[in-house]
């Protein structure tokens, strides 16, 4: 009961990483740059959404889809501003630019009145209430913030199935991240798809910033969560969206398993043991391609 | 612009490529020389950093911009070497023998990073090395016994053959000689065929093994130096903080270090010293500015992150070869006056290179 009870907390933290390691992905497939400030758009979408709630006043549902929305231009317009005039430049130029706005992010986050250093809690309606299932006392309890989690990123994922599946937008970032030469051939406005891209990805930063918030609280270091991420597309394979909620689960279960059977500090370091042992094995990762460059 | 017109093999490996080179660098080396007469105690402790720095960057320039091996967990590096020598020191060794033990002991930490580099590029190095970093910081939680753990560890007084090294001016003097030997060294290896071997993988790995190098053993050896590197600024640094605590060399510390380079100029061995001058530079200036600032501004914590993240977005939009590469322009343009064009240095139209396959 106990290994079951730990199982499900790790997967709900589980589904935070996938949630960002969808961002990653959907980023990577379509532009081919690691978007290293990830997590610190997660931070953005938690304050975004505690500014909603608290100062505005507004009610949980509609500071969320405020947070969506207000995210996903935020995303348009740092593709816009920073990224596009960067097109065709090398990879660790990108790498370093999103480095750059990551570390500004975590700066001007705390010079913003009200957000500022301290740590926010986010009022949200379910805020410590449990569950039990299978019989009070003797079965399992859940956190409903927990449930909410996994509930939500199941939810999310099965309407990003969907978009990408069933709509014209969908179809063409698929197109566009397979090759971007050809879409832009097919008459697809590549350079607008990359941005809507952007956008997507960081509402869904936004989504998962709303959804820890309630476990982790909001500030400005929140970001940090998004480098534990990085196993979690890896473990999936970069450039996988299965694999990056696949890897998100694996990553979240074993790091909550390593913190209640192994010694302390092996909690923090068990996503970074995974992904060098994945890298080390099989360095595609589960569902990834098994691609060689060719000359 | 100078127009050197060879006439001996020898002016090819000469160090200094004209009379003005060896002028300019004679000064430099005069002016390094009385600084601690000229200045006061605190700034020359904030050069002693520079020049603390100025190694680590000269380790990762090698790596990241010279070899192109890009790594996100190079504090690890300077913490193998700063708790090596807080060790060893302790334990009775002299500083003769227990800072090549620090270089050595990051160096051979630097090969087990390294090693994950012969099978992943790219992306993935930048995340393993990223990985290790993170594991390297809690090994030294862990080990208590050795490194104190959370709560830090002192590093005693350094003293070399009866001479106190503690005090400013004698620490910025055996910084300084060491920080000249290692750019020496590095600028000499650059110039053997391992470093025209690691330029060789940057520009293009395919075509470096397709001239005979084995990029194993190389990326190996640029992990390995690069490490050594960044373990003897380590243990210098411990001696100049004196005590080091799990913290100083997190993630923050690599993704720093990183920016110096950035910010310095990839690719440029000059880079690796003006990035954190610069840095140290700014950050003073940050301070002493924070006064004439409204104090809703002035006192904020995130004002240094804000500027240095704005700093290094517009180098890499604006300046992508650094503070060296604006330094080269504005030099051309001084020795060509009135001839410089604004095309100059323009940048080839470069396309995407796609690691997919097409």
């Amino acid at each position: 009961m106990q290994l079951l009870q730990l199982i499900v907390s790790g997967a709900a933290i589980g589904c935070i990483y996938a949630l960002i390691a969808l961002g990653f992905v959907l980023i990577y497939k379509a532009t081919e740059t690691v978007n290293f400030a990830q997590g610190d758009l997660m931070m953005i979408g938690g304050f975004i959404g505690l500014t909603a709630m608290t100062v505005a006043g507004l009610p949980f549902w509609l500071a969320f889809l405020l947070t969506i929305v207000a995210m996903a231009l935020f995303g348009m317009g740092t593709e816009r501003l920073v990224l596009r005039p960067l097109l065709g430049q090398p990879a660790f130029t990108m790498v370093m630019m999103t480095i750059g706005l990551g570390y500004l992010a975590r700066g001007v986050v705390t010079m913003i009145p009200y957000w500022g250093t301290e740590t926010h809690t986010l009022p949200v309606p379910y805020k410590d209430e449990v569950i039990w299932l299978g019989g009070e006392g003797t079965g399992l309890v859940v956190s409903v913030e927990h449930l909410v989690i996994i509930v939500a990123t199941v939810a999310l994922v099965a309407l990003l199935y969907a978009f990408f599946r069933y709509t014209r937008l969908g179809i063409a970032m698929q197109a566009t991240s397979q090759n971007q030469l050809a879409a832009f051939y097919m008459g697809i406005p590549v350079r607008r798809v990359n941005m809507l891209i952007w956008g997507l990805s960081s509402a869904i930063c936004g989504v998962a910033g709303l959804l820890l918030a309630p476990i982790t609280f909001v500030h400005a270091n929140m970001g940090f969560v998004g480098l534990k991420a990085f196993p979690a597309a890896v473990v999936g394979g970069f450039g996988s969206i299965p694999g990056a909620l696949v890897g998100g689960l694996i990553i979240g279960i074993v790091e909550s398993l390593a913190g209640f059977y192994l010694p302390e500090g092996f909690k923090d370091i068990a996503a970074y043991v995974v992904v060098l042992i994945m890298l080390v094995v099989k360095p595609n990762g589960l569902f990834g391609d098994n691609l060689t460059k060719k000359v | 612009m100078h127009f050197i017109f060879k006439t001996r093999y020898e002016q090819d490996i000469n160090l200094f490529r004209h009379g003005g080179q060896i002028f300019w660098y004679a000064a430099l080396a005069l002016a390094l020389l009385c600084a601690p007469w000229l200045l006061s105690e605190y700034t020359l402790s904030q050069i002693t950093f520079i020049g603390i720095y100025a190694i680590v960057c000269l380790g990762l320039m090698l790596l990241a911009g010279f070899t192109g091996q890009v790594s996100l967990g190079h504090a690890g590096f300077l913490a193998m070497g700063a708790y090596t020598e807080a060790y060893l020191q302790a334990n009775g060794w002299p500083f003769m023998i227990s800072l090549p033990m620090s270089a050595l002991v990051a160096g051979i930490t630097g090969i087990m990073i390294g090693l994950p580099a012969l099978r992943v590029k790219g992306m993935y190095l930048s995340i393993a090395t990223l990985a290790f970093g993170f594991i390297l910081e809690q090994v030294v939680v862990s080990a208590e016994h050795i490194t104190g753990g959370n709560a830090g560890r002192q590093v005693e007084k350094l003293i070399i053959a009866g001479v106190d090294f503690d005090d400013g001016t004698n620490f910025y003097y055996l910084v300084t000689v060491i920080a000249v030997i290692c750019v020496l060294g590095v600028l000499n290896l650059l110039r053997s065929p391992t470093g025209r071997a690691f330029v060789a993988i940057r520009d293009s790995e395919v075509s470096a093994q397709s001239m005979g190098i084995n990029l194993a053993h190389y990326k190996t050896v640029a992990f390995a130096l690069s490490a050594a590197l960044a373990g003897i600024a380590g243990a210098l640094y411990a001696h100049k903080i004196r005590i080091i605590t799990p913290d100083q060399f997190g993630f923050l510390q690599s993704i720093e270090l990183l920016m110096m380079v950035v910010i310095g100029g990839l690719g440029s061995i000059q880079g690796a010293i003006f990035g954190p001058a610069f840095w140290f530079v700014v950050q003073q200036l940050i301070v002493t500015g924070k006064d004439w600032l409204p104090p809703e501004l002035g006192q904020q914590t995130g004002l240094q992150p804000t500027i240095f993240g704005i700093i290094l977005i517009a180098i890499v939009l604006f300046e992508p070869m650094g503070l060296y590469g604006r330094w080269l322009k504005f030099r051309t343009f001084l020795e060509i006056f009135p001839f410089y064009r604004k095309g100059m240095f323009k940048r080839q139209k470069s396309y995407m290179k796609s690691e997919r396959l097409k």
